[in-house]
């Protein structure tokens, strides 16, 4: 057990990171080099006005008319999103763990609030799986992909507030937090949650395209 | 259609097709599409059908372009047939639902590459193809010749000159202002649009022309999804204005035509900077900025009583930006404006675009049922009078009005401005008499 635990903190740690961040940079490297030669319509009406406008105005809560129009729908979704970066980000025990082995960190929130927040999250995640099952047009969308990709999203929280609790077996728990969120890593740059990066394109061209063209606001 | 179902599949061909198009964009949409759900609500398909999932344009796409993708083009006309009524019958590529996707995922253009992968096996409507083989043959959609067109012209010149004094409709002007192009059921159906166009450009003393050739703005190729021909289509409008060298493309009262010709067109044509040759100006914009100016004045007697609404035709307002010189045009002409809802550049298709209204009887049920959003919107105003400054919206609601005996009088802004403006007195017809004194005096 503890043979693992050091190899998946340690090598295997390093390796996701390099696959994580690789990838990232692969995708985004190969997609310009596509659009350099097949996308001008991005390129020709570029601008940065509109632009920001469009992304910016789908990052703040019901920023958009689509947002206003499913009001909880679209928050749940706001708050899922800051908690699942928000919470890995400003945990204490992963800042320490940084500062260890890197001698950086970001500052951090208090377990007590990280924990809410983790509850919080886990609700958000039932709500939009509850949403994906019951209505119609969401369901008929849905892959049995996209139920794997929202509970392997959930899942290192899930290990990490049980571990955190000391509820289950520790040692699993953990070894299980950090393989779950490992694997969401390495999958992030390769599948449809490399929104993570492609949100700010595509947003940025249908804000040119439609604002910058024709001043008709996307959101 | 019937016979096309049993020719095999050129899967080459559709392979080409896909390859071509397989963009930096259409990798990304395809791929990252969250299946949020979240477009349904912005499209009239589902609204008008009883919320059915399968007409939320995610599926639509997902289940045509997106499907073609995944089986690498390896596809057989059974699909191609499923395709063809998601396609075409259950999307107007209005574009609305770009504007409620987190991502903005621009699901029309992706609906219009399966429609080019559906035309390339010969799988399109009847409708449409027709106005392919016009097109090709002629330069116009319903295949008008030439000749017949510049008589019509000076069959209207001549009618007309008999209410407006000095009235001309100069064919092939070189250098002049404004290019006027029409949509091609003008000179064949509906002759008085181009004499009350030739009216009020008379009035406003406009320097202006019609082109013998290129005449016809109207780009149902590009709705077919015959990217070639929509590119040769806009390109002998292009083509004449440079060669007259005028100043500006006119677009008619019509919505498809100035996408066309201002945004669409120069990528079909391949043009590297996406910009047509020749500025392009919509009607709208310009009889807004004649009474604006004072070019043309309005008799405030004769402005229209009843309460009017107005149609924001997606290729006019949402993909052409000009929503609010349609309303303050309307304000200009009419005392009781009653706006629908919603509106501008989040306005409903009314059911007839995106080639809809040619593709004829076998679509004509379906388009009746989605154009519902649009006919309760009408009825919530209680207007009387609906201006549409679009010749497929045009139809469409007068359709719409009696299927659902919506009461309205569905009207373009040339017909209204005819019947509001005033005309001053130099161009006051005149009878023989007069003239001959006018003539007279002058000596």
């Amino acid at each position: 057990m503890v043979e693992l635990y050091n190899f998946l903190a340690g090598p295997a740690l390093w390796l996701t990171f390099f696959i994580f961040f690789g990838g990232l940079i692969f995708r985004i490297a190969y997609l310009y080099g596509l659009s350099r030669e097949r996308d001008r319509v991005f390129y020709n009406h570029m601008d940065a006005k509109w632009a920001f406008q469009s992304i910016v105005r789908w990052l703040i809560p019901w920023g958009s008319v689509s947002m206003r129009s499913q009001p909880v729908f679209s928050l749940v979704f706001f708050v899922f999103h800051v908690c699942l970066l928000g919470i890995p980000l400003f945990l204490y025990a992963h800042n320490m763990l940084w500062e260890e082995s890197f001698g950086v960190s970001l500052p951090s929130i208090s377990d007590s609030l990280a924990d809410t927040l983790t509850i919080v999250f886990m609700v958000c995640v039932a709500f939009l799986l509850i949403r994906r099952l019951v209505r119609p047009e969401v369901r008929i969308l849905t892959t049995a992909w996209d139920y794997t990709l929202l509970l392997l999203t959930a899942a290192p929280f899930v290990t990490g507030f049980l571990a955190y609790h000391q509820w289950g077996p520790y040692a699993l728990m953990m070894i299980l937090h950090i393989l779950t969120a490992q694997i969401l890593l390495i999958i992030i740059p390769f599948s449809k949650l490399g929104h993570l990066i492609l949100f700010f394109f595509t947003r940025a061209f249908i804000g040119f395209e439609m604002g910058g063209r024709r001043g008709a606001r996307s959101w | 259609m019937s016979e096309e179902l049993e020719k095999p599949v050129n899967t080459k061909k559709i392979k080409e097709i896909l390859s071509a198009n397989d963009s930096a964009r259409i990798k990304t949409w395809l791929s990252i599409c969250a299946r949020c759900g979240l477009c349904a609500e912005s499209c009239f398909f589902y609204l008008a059908n009883n919320r059915d999932p399968k007409m939320s344009p995610a599926y639509k796409f997902k289940n045509s372009l997106g499907e073609m993708y995944r089986r690498k083009g390896e596809v057989d006309r059974e699909f191609l047939r499923k395709c063809y009524d998601m396609i075409w019958g259950e999307c107007t590529t209005c574009k609305r639902c770009s504007m409620f996707c987190p991502f903005g995922i621009d699901i029309a253009t992706m609906i219009a590459t399966a429609r080019a992968v559906c035309n390339s096996q010969g799988i399109v409507p009847e409708g449409l193809a027709r106005t392919s083989v016009n097109y090709r043959e002629t330069g116009n959609q319903m295949g008008m010749a030439t000749e017949d067109f510049i008589d019509t012209c000076s069959w209207m010149e001549e009618e007309t000159g008999e209410e407006i004094f000095g009235l001309t409709i100069p064919i092939d002007k070189p250098g002049a202002k404004y290019m006027y192009t029409v949509n091609a059921r003008e000179p064949m159906y509906y002759p008085q649009d181009i004499a009350m166009a030739a009216k009020i450009f008379t009035v406003a003393e406009e320097d202006w022309t019609m082109p013998s050739f290129g005449w016809d703005c109207t780009n149902l190729a590009m709705f077919a999804g015959d990217r070639a021909l929509a590119g040769q289509v806009v390109k002998y409008m292009y083509d004449k204005a440079l060669e007259l060298g005028v100043q500006n493309i006119l677009i008619t009262e019509c919505g498809h035509a100035y996408r066309s010709a201002k945004y669409e067109g120069p990528y079909f044509v391949g043009y590297q900077d996406g910009k047509p040759p020749v500025n392009v100006v919509h009607s709208v914009r310009l009889f807004y900025e004649y009474i604006r100016d004072g070019r043309i004045k309005i008799d405030p007697e004769k402005m229209i009583e009843e309460p009017v609404t107005y149609q924001d035709p997606c290729n006019v307002s949402r993909n052409g930006g000009l929503w609010e010189e349609g309303r303050l045009l309307t304000r200009y002409l009419c005392k009781d404006f009653r706006d629908m809802s919603p509106n501008r550049d989040l306005n409903h298709c009314c059911g007839g675009g995106g080639g809809y209204i040619p593709m004829g009887p076998e679509f004509k049920k379906r388009r009746m049922i989605s154009g519902q959003v649009k006919a309760d919107q009408i009825k919530a105003t209680g207007a009387k009078i609906v201006i549409v400054p679009c010749h497929n919206c045009f139809d469409q609601i007068n359709d719409l009005n009696k299927e659902y005996n919506l009461g309205v009088k569905v009207m373009s802004f040339k017909e209204i401005i005819c019947e509001t403006m005033i005309i001053p007195e130099k161009f006051q017809p005149r009878d023989e008499d007069e003239e001959e004194e006018a003539e007279g005096g002058e000596e």
